[in-house]
């Protein structure tokens, strides 16, 4: 035990750890945001009910189906993703000459839709949902304790960031999603079906979504609510990166659940507040945000 | 069975809108295999509008554009691509989030028979020397303009639209782009042209169509140019 700037190591290294599982969550979750944002120009408010949609995946897999958790990190977001797709199909692609305003309200009332049906049918209080057996336990590290799970958490977060920004940035298929972004006509005109490709691309970014989800089952309870009180955050994540962004999404989102953590040991009656204080600075300074490409 | 005296591409009674404006009033007209056909007429009068009709990247269009036989009015414009048209837009369309390379490499090989990259690069070697570069749209208005012709000679398309490849370039590159034209007509290839710089126009064109209000109204070899020459001026106010 000892102290950094009068504060005990482990309360210090504690919130960071913290700092860092929310960072994990904010990151792939502004991600899929981004990807979303990105190819679509809509602003998807289902997010945070997607996100919820894939832990309540993870508890029906293993309470219903016998299905573990590493299958449900498989499952949960093929399924949700699914229903993505069939929301773009039915919904979404009739709103994309229209504002950005009108996919907000669409992607809006979903979410008070999905919200409200799982609230009726399983209550506002918490499913609780196991930490898989292979990740019990923790390591204590000297300085500080570091449950497994915890640990998993951030690196698998991590190691998919990093995976879908390498796909982006460095591949055939990246290159295509990055032309058709910014001339979606064009890009059809050179043979490539890209209403197919939107599509998709929504189908992944809400499969993220529910990745985050069944990530989160453990961590914290599986309940109907617990996507509209991250996703606020999340939105003010993908706000200081700049919208649609990539990088941005990444490193805004784990650099700002560090900047929260470390506010909970020196400031805590600023800790919920900070991601906000911090946004409208950038807002001020930087209205394309820390990575937007536009000003 | 492909008649084989049949126009490459044949557009008729060709309409267009965008939105409630009509744009398109009636467009006839043939391009032959290994043609370099030549659409003039001045801004506005439809020719840009023309080409996307034909890429079908204006939906709202009626009438009939026949290509090798295959009526291409009713397909989407990913369809019509892989049918074997390729474009070169007006504006160029370089991606400013893709880097050299991969703005050329973008379009896909949709059939056999395109150009290899040395012989993209033995066109436009100053390519090449800009592979390396960072951003699409760092490059000059000519290597742009060389970048967006290049790109769309992999792909295996038989015919190629090309829109006013030469607007705002310099006297020497326009010649470079005018050497790759006829050399491109003489590897085979079979090229629609939109032009409003009709000096241009007769060193690679064997045809002209004179296009106005949505319409074509005249049309003449290039033998009979200079027969031509002052109803032109008259048409495109020069």
């Amino acid at each position: 035990m000892f102290e950094i700037f009068g504060i005990p190591s482990q309360a210090l290294f504690g919130q960071l750890l913290i700092g860092l599982i929310n960072g994990s969550f904010y990151a792939l979750l502004s991600l899929g945001l981004a990807v979303i944002f990105g190819m679509l120009n809509i602003i998807n408010f289902a997010h945070g009910a997607q996100y919820m949609m894939g832990a309540f995946a993870a508890f029906f897999l293993l309470n219903f189906v016998g299905l573990n958790y590493w299958i449900a990190l498989l499952v949960a977001p093929i399924m949700v993703g699914a229903f993505g797709v069939v929301i773009e199909r039915l919904l979404l692609q009739r709103l994309y000459k229209l504002d950005h305003l009108y996919g907000l309200l669409l992607t809006f009332g979903l979410a008070l839709i999905i919200e409200g049906l799982f609230r009726n049918y399983f209550g506002s209080s918490g499913l609780p949902y196991r930490v898989p057996a292979a990740l019990q336990g923790g390591q204590n590290l000297g300085f500080m304790f570091l449950p497994n799970y915890r640990a998993w958490v951030i690196v698998a977060s991590l190691t998919v960031c990093i995976v879908t920004w390498f796909v982006i940035e460095r591949t055939k298929l990246g290159s295509y999603l990055r032309a058709a972004t910014e001339n979606p006509s064009l890009v059809r005109a050179f043979g490539i079906n890209v209403p197919r490709m939107i599509t998709l691309t929504y189908g992944f970014g809400v499969a993220l979504a529910a990745l985050a989800g069944v990530m989160a089952a453990p961590i914290y309870s599986v309940s109907p609510q617990m996507g509209s009180h991250l996703i606020i955050v999340v939105f003010a994540v993908v706000v200081i990166g700049g919208m649609g962004s990539i990088l941005g999404a990444i490193v805004t989102g784990f650099g700002l659940g560090v900047i929260e953590g470390l506010t909970k040991v020196f400031f805590p009656e600023a800790s919920n507040t900070v991601i906000f204080i911090i946004m409208a600075i950038v807002l001020l300074i930087r209205p394309a945000g820390l990575f937007g490409r536009r000003a | 069975m492909l008649d084989v005296t049949a126009p490459l591409l044949s557009v008729k009674d060709l309409q267009a809108w965008y939105g409630e404006s009509h744009i398109l009033h009636g467009v006839n007209f043939d391009v032959r295999e290994g043609e370099v056909v030549t659409l003039l007429g001045r801004n506005g009068a439809g020719k840009t509008t023309t080409m996307k009709s034909i890429m079908g990247i204006v939906t709202q269009r009626t009438g009939s554009v026949r290509f090798e036989g295959q009526e291409l009015i009713g397909m989407m414009s990913n369809q019509i691509a892989r049918a074997g048209i390729a474009l070169c837009p007006e504006e160029r369309g370089i991606f400013a989030s893709l880097n050299v390379e991969e703005n050329l490499l973008l379009p896909p090989v949709i059939r056999p028979g395109g150009l290899s990259l040395a012989q993209i690069f033995d066109l436009f070697p100053n390519l090449k020397e800009r592979l390396g570069s960072s951003q699409g749209t760092k490059l000059s208005g000519g290597e742009q303009q060389m970048l967006a012709i290049g790109r769309i000679l992999r792909t295996g398309a038989r015919l190629l639209l090309l829109d006013e490849p030469t607007e705002g370039l310099a006297p020497v590159i326009i010649q470079q782009i005018g050497k790759t034209i006829r050399s491109l007509k003489e590897q085979g290839f079979t090229i629609l042209l939109v032009e409003q710089n009709f000096r241009f126009a007769s060193t690679v064109a064997d045809r002209y169509y004179v296009m106005e209000h949505g319409r074509i109204i005249d049309q003449f070899a290039n033998a009979e140019l200079d027969a031509n020459i002052e109803k032109l001026h008259d048409y495109l106010g020069v």
